[in-house]
């Protein structure tokens, strides 16, 4: 672990120094520090939850497929079955595995992201 | 650059303002690296009229572009004002010796264009329960005009195929873009005539005044000959709903208000099931577009830390294609 500072510690910091200059920026930079500061909260999610989020997501796509492998090796060979129709919508934990892997995905990105309501909602 | 913009809108001030009309504020809006939007007003006898000029300062090369020439989107412009659209109405085509180049002038309506301020702004609560069903009969007016010469047609599997391309291009591997290709693919709805569209009718491209709700559609430039569902399954792409998921046309009303409207102004009957298909569609376009912003920043074209982002929002049209799926689309 490298501490003093932490790199979550350092985000921080960056983060407070772009919103501390923002106000005195032209509209177009303002925009961009926006957008900064936006990409800093997407690194530091990803910093705390990226780990837990790809090892989980390699098991579930390791169950789906009955196969190891690591996540890039078992993404490539899922889209290999859907692109040849191996695998649709209507293969069975298919769209719970994507679905759930996306939910993670989509915390680290955009966690305030309203998504498609589901039908029963 | 605003010095050559004044000069030349200072040659046109009489015609568009009669005998001694001056051009005042001029001021650029936006742009990108092909097409420029200023604001100006012109003064004259008749008083002060604030317009809106729209010029391509890049080479516009009609084979490879996906936007229509400035000259079709005037016409397209004219066309929608004819079936009673709410447009901008065009008030000057440049001509060669204007010295603007590829332009065109059209009277500026006031509004707001924002998505977010209009689904969410208290002074829009009036209005807003009201919009979806005015966007239904405005696709109708617009799917029943007379196309000018010039547009391209594309069905699903045309649209599908060319972003298949792209996507197979970027050497991304999207499992949920994948199935949703192949998919869509499988499920394309029958053909049907295709009609005029406006190619990108959305919340962001409708300026909405507090009162009489959609003043003008703006943004011709992805028109193009299609599926009518196409512009009705785009309005409701959740990207453009702004944070209210929960209100599927623009982030302001239900699929039912769209549908009625459409067929109350004369458009012909269009289940649902169609429009979410086009909906999903919709979704998995904007995922690769969403790719191709990253990847201009990835090979170098663009340094801003604006296109890296946009990566970031592939995974927002991911969970919204899973629950389309989900669903059952």
């Amino acid at each position: 672990m490298i501490d003093h500072p932490r790199a979550e510690e350092l985000l921080d910091a960056v983060a407070g120094w772009i919103d501390s200059v923002r106000s005195d920026l032209n509209p177009r930079d303002a925009f961009l520090a926006r957008v900064a500061a936006n990409a800093l909260s997407v690194v530091r999610r990803e910093l705390l939850q990226g780990g837990a989020a790809e090892a989980v997501a390699t098991q579930r796509l390791s169950e789906l497929l009955g196969r190891s492998g690591s996540l890039a090796e078992l993404n490539s060979d899922l889209c290999a079955r859907l692109g040849e129709g191996a695998m649709d919508r209507d293969t069975p934990g298919l769209l719970a595995a994507l679905k759930a892997n996306i939910v993670d995905q989509i915390a680290i990105d955009q966690p305030n992201y309203a998504p498609e309501p589901g039908r029963a909602a | 650059m605003q010095g050559e913009v004044f000069e030349a809108l200072k040659g046109l001030a009489p015609t568009l303002g009669g005998e001694g009309a001056q051009i005042a504020d001029l001021q650029r809006l936006s742009g990108g690296a092909s097409m420029e939007t200023w604001a100006f007003a012109v003064v004259g006898g008749r008083g002060r009229e604030e317009l809106i000029l729209r010029r391509r300062s890049g080479p516009f090369d009609p084979e490879a572009a996906r936007s229509v020439s400035l000259e079709i989107e005037a016409a397209l412009i004219t066309a929608a004002a004819a079936v009673g659209a709410p447009v901008a109405p065009l008030v000057h085509l440049a001509r060669p010796q204007d010295g603007l180049g590829e332009a065109h002038i059209t009277r500026r309506i006031s509004g707001e264009t924002l998505g977010r301020k209009i689904v969410s702004d208290p002074r829009f609560d009036a209005v807003r329960p009201s919009l979806a069903r005015q966007c239904g009969a405005i696709l109708a007016q617009i799917h029943s005009a007379t196309p000018p010469a010039g547009l391209k047609t594309v069905d699903a599997l045309e649209e599908l195929a060319r972003y298949e391309e792209v996507y197979r291009s970027s050497g991304a591997e999207r499992p949920i873009l994948e199935l949703a290709f192949q998919h869509l693919k499988k499920h394309a709805p029958p053909p049907r005539p295709a009609v005029l569209l406006h190619g990108d009718f959305r919340n962001g491209n409708l300026m909405v005044d507090p009162e009489q709700g959609v003043a003008a559609v703006l943004d011709w430039e992805l028109s193009h000959m299609g599926d009518p569902a196409e512009d009705l399954g785009w309005i409701c792409v959740n990207s453009w709903r702004f944070g209210r998921s929960d209100r599927p046309v623009g982030g302001f009303g239900e699929y039912r208000d769209l549908l009625d409207g459409y067929v109350a102004a004369g458009g012909e009957e269009i289940p649902l099931s169609r429009v979410l298909y086009w909906q999903a569609l919709g979704s998995l376009k904007w995922g690769v577009m969403c790719l191709m912003m990253y990847a201009s920043y990835a090979n170098g074209t663009e340094v801003s830390v604006e296109r890296p982002m946009i990566g970031r929002r592939v995974s927002e049209t991911e969970i919204d294609l899973v629950t389309l799926l989900e669903n059952g689309l």
